[in-house]
């Protein structure tokens, strides 16, 4: 242990060895994920959220929805006969950020979309108890009352589009008027309304 | 005789008791909304989805942070000899620490957040944390830099891996690009995005809730029970250990998901090595008694600091038996998961935070002790109490769930629907609930006495001698 003498009498050496000893996980743990094709090639047939559906992800983060609700199918019997097709990683390489939670006080949502109506996702998004009696749910019914944020919208897919999401500058452009007086309530609805929805039919 | 700088330690320290009464009311409103959804009462900045990011932030940051900052800059005063690097630098953390925390509180309840797990705060407030915490290793390492002892105290390590990791692990999980004021995209996304950030969450647990509350630990708990260290050569083998080994658990919270099985299987072997140097820390630290055993009988702040030391055994045996994927197959997404974090953060960190803070008032405020040794032993059991039903109910709410989420009949359906999980939950939510408030209780009574000594107030019972002899 004498050797160790050295490293606590001086304190720039301590902290070099320290941050050497820390690195190590972080570029042989998360470095090489970066590059593996199926962690960030998107599956088949993803795009990257419309404006509605965007406008709909910035709610779902903003209200904290994760807190409750998962959107990773893990590959068990009992969650995809509950759920669907397990999750990919190709289904999440346009969610920033991520979403797939770590508490299911509520179900799980990665394959929601088409589950069910609209009409039923107001009213539960609104009141949970009208149609789940025994839901522990909060009501959001603010969500009805309140417009969009458009100009916020069109400036989140401009730093995706930077960031890498292949938005056209079509796209972009027109995104302003197909969202003009919309509620969040719209736009939460159209983004769970699309979740999971990418893998082909026969998988869900 | 050393100008040591106790001004800021104070405010630390207050900071710490009142920060602590807040995040644990906010933890309790949103037990009980969890049980009486109808306590959302239809406000937005009231609802649960944006409370629980502020109760984690303000538990976490705000009492354990503030407990962390104020001990580090106590001990490395006490143990260099020397004092602070620069008071004005000293003060400047303090108040730009309150800054963030009072930001925290302004934006999360209106929806302002990165929803990562402990890294919500958005992006103007992560620069400002930024500065703050570099401020902060200035005067830290500046203090060790400066000292007129060789040695540096074991205390020391802990409170430098703490300071050095955590900067690392803010800036790399909070890169992003910003849209607005408020709104940022983070640079990763998806798996890679998952990753990061519970690389980033475990080892808030790691650094922030382990590696920073053992280095509490290694000055308070010989401190108060006026032995030495149990073992040098074990404080030296489970300090690398420990931070080589944390690094690489992120992953276990990400079991079963689309990460790549092979980070998934890293993550659990190193989870499952971790027990060891977990428990090298609590051997070190309980066996610091030997030789003083009988103060166990005589002095509440030694039995909250064993108790504590205890509960950082038990959570992290279980934290290892829960990165195991089979059983974190049936233990993930449920109120297990909770119940465990709370075992280590009510038991450990909070625990020993409290005792720490009983040590520590009477020599800032120049007094012979507590104002009331009984209201400390009485703060004991009834925190005691709280953990042991908090955490009881929420394991059998865990497991129940997990349980019934997997049943299959004999004609291969499910047997029960989401909803009826949570129906089963309730008994235990409200059970819950009372731990959380008998802990609270004992967080309020540690206040009110807190404000008599600082008072100068002398309780009618005379203070324990054994207590009073500890201080010596």
């Amino acid at each position: 242990m004498s050797k160790h003498e050295k490293i606590e009498k001086n304190i720039g050496l301590m902290g070099v060895l320290i941050a050497v000893v820390i690195g190590f996980a972080g570029v042989i743990e998360i470095a090489p994920l970066m590059t593996q094709a199926s962690v960030v090639e998107p599956v088949e047939g993803l795009e990257p959220r419309n404006a509605l559906e965007l406008a709909g992800q910035n709610i779902y983060v903003s209200e904290g929805c994760y807190n409750c609700h998962s959107q990773q199918v893990r590959p068990f019997v009992d969650e995809t006969l509950r759920y669907g097709h397990y999750s990919v990683a190709g289904e999440s390489v346009y969610d920033r950020p991520f979403q797939w939670g770590s508490k299911r006080t509520g179900p799980d949502l990665a394959r929601v979309g088409g589950r069910y109506s609209n009409e039923w996702h107001e009213i539960h998004l609104i009141d949970p108890r009208a149609v789940v009696p025994t839901s522990n749910m909060p009501g959001y019914p603010w969500l009805a009352e309140t417009e969009i944020d458009v100009e916020e919208t069109v400036a989140s897919m401009k730093v995706l589009q930077m960031l890498g999401h292949p938005y056209s500058d079509e796209q972009i452009a027109n995104a302003a008027t197909s969202i003009e007086g919309k509620t969040q309530l719209d736009a939460l609805v159209a983004y769970l309304q699309d979740l999971g929805t990418a893998m082909p039919k026969r998988y869900q | 005789m050393i100008d040591f700088n106790d001004k800021v330690v104070k405010q630390f320290t207050i900071a710490t008791i009142f920060w602590g009464i807040v995040g644990m009311l906010v933890g309790v409103i949103i037990a009980i909304q969890l049980a009486w959804p109808a306590f959302n009462f239809d406000i937005p900045w009231l609802t649960y989805s944006r409370l629980r990011p502020l109760h984690t932030n303000a538990v976490i940051f705000a009492f354990g942070g503030n407990a962390l900052l104020g001990t580090s800059m106590y001990v490395a005063q006490r143990t260099c000899q020397v004092k602070l690097f620069s008071n004005t630098l000293a003060s400047m953390v303090f108040w730009g620490y309150q800054l963030v925390i009072v930001g925290a509180v302004l934006t999360l309840p209106f929806g302002f957040t990165q929803s990562k797990e402990y890294a919500e705060l958005i992006w103007p407030l992560d620069v400002l944390l930024t500065v703050v915490w570099v401020l902060y290793a200035i005067v830290y390492f500046g203090t060790i830099a400066t000292r007129t002892v060789k040695h540096i105290y074991v205390a020391n390590w802990f409170y430098s891996a703490f300071i050095i990791t955590i900067a690392v692990l803010h800036i790399v999980n909070n890169l992003a690009i910003p849209v607005n004021w408020h709104l940022s995209y983070p640079v990763f996304s998806g798996s890679v995005d998952a990753l990061v950030q519970w690389w980033y969450g475990h080892n808030a647990v790691g650094f922030f809730l382990t590696a920073g509350f053992l280095g509490m630990m290694y000055y308070f708990v010989p401190k108060q029970a006026g032995r030495p260290v149990y073992s040098y050569r074990l404080s030296i083998v489970h300090f690398w250990a420990l931070i080589s080994t944390y690094m690489w658990a992120g992953p276990h919270h990400l079991h079963y998901t689309s990460l790549p099985d092979w980070a998934q299987s890293l993550g659990m072997v190193f989870s499952l090595i971790l027990l060891a140097p977990s428990w090298g820390g609590m051997i070190n630290g309980i066996m610091t008694l030997s030789g003083a055993w009988d103060k166990l009988r005589s002095d509440p702040i030694i039995k909250m600091m064993i108790v504590a030391l205890s509960f950082y055994g038990m959570s992290t045996f279980e934290g290892p038996m829960l990165s195991i994927k089979t059983v974190n197959a049936l233990s993930h997404y449920t109120d297990w998961t909770i119940g465990h974090v709370h075992s280590g953060a009510l038991g450990w960190v909070a625990l020993m935070t409290m005792a720490s803070m009983y040590t520590l008032v009477p020599r800032l405020w120049g007094r012979d002790g507590m104002y009331s040794t009984q209201l400390i032993n009485v703060h004991f059991w009834i925190s005691t109490l709280g953990i042991v039903l908090y955490i009881a109910s929420m394991w059998i709410a865990g497991v129940m769930q997990g349980l019934m989420w997997r049943e299959i009949d004999a004609n291969g359906s499910l047997v029960y629907s989401h909803v009826e999980s949570i129906e089963a939950t309730y008994p235990y939510y409200v059970i819950r609930i009372i731990g959380g408030v008998l802990f609270l209780i004992g967080a309020l009574i540690q206040a009110y006495n807190t404000y008599k000594t600082i008072k100068g107030d002398q309780a009618e019972v005379a203070v324990s001698t054994e207590a009073a002899g500890a201080k010596a």
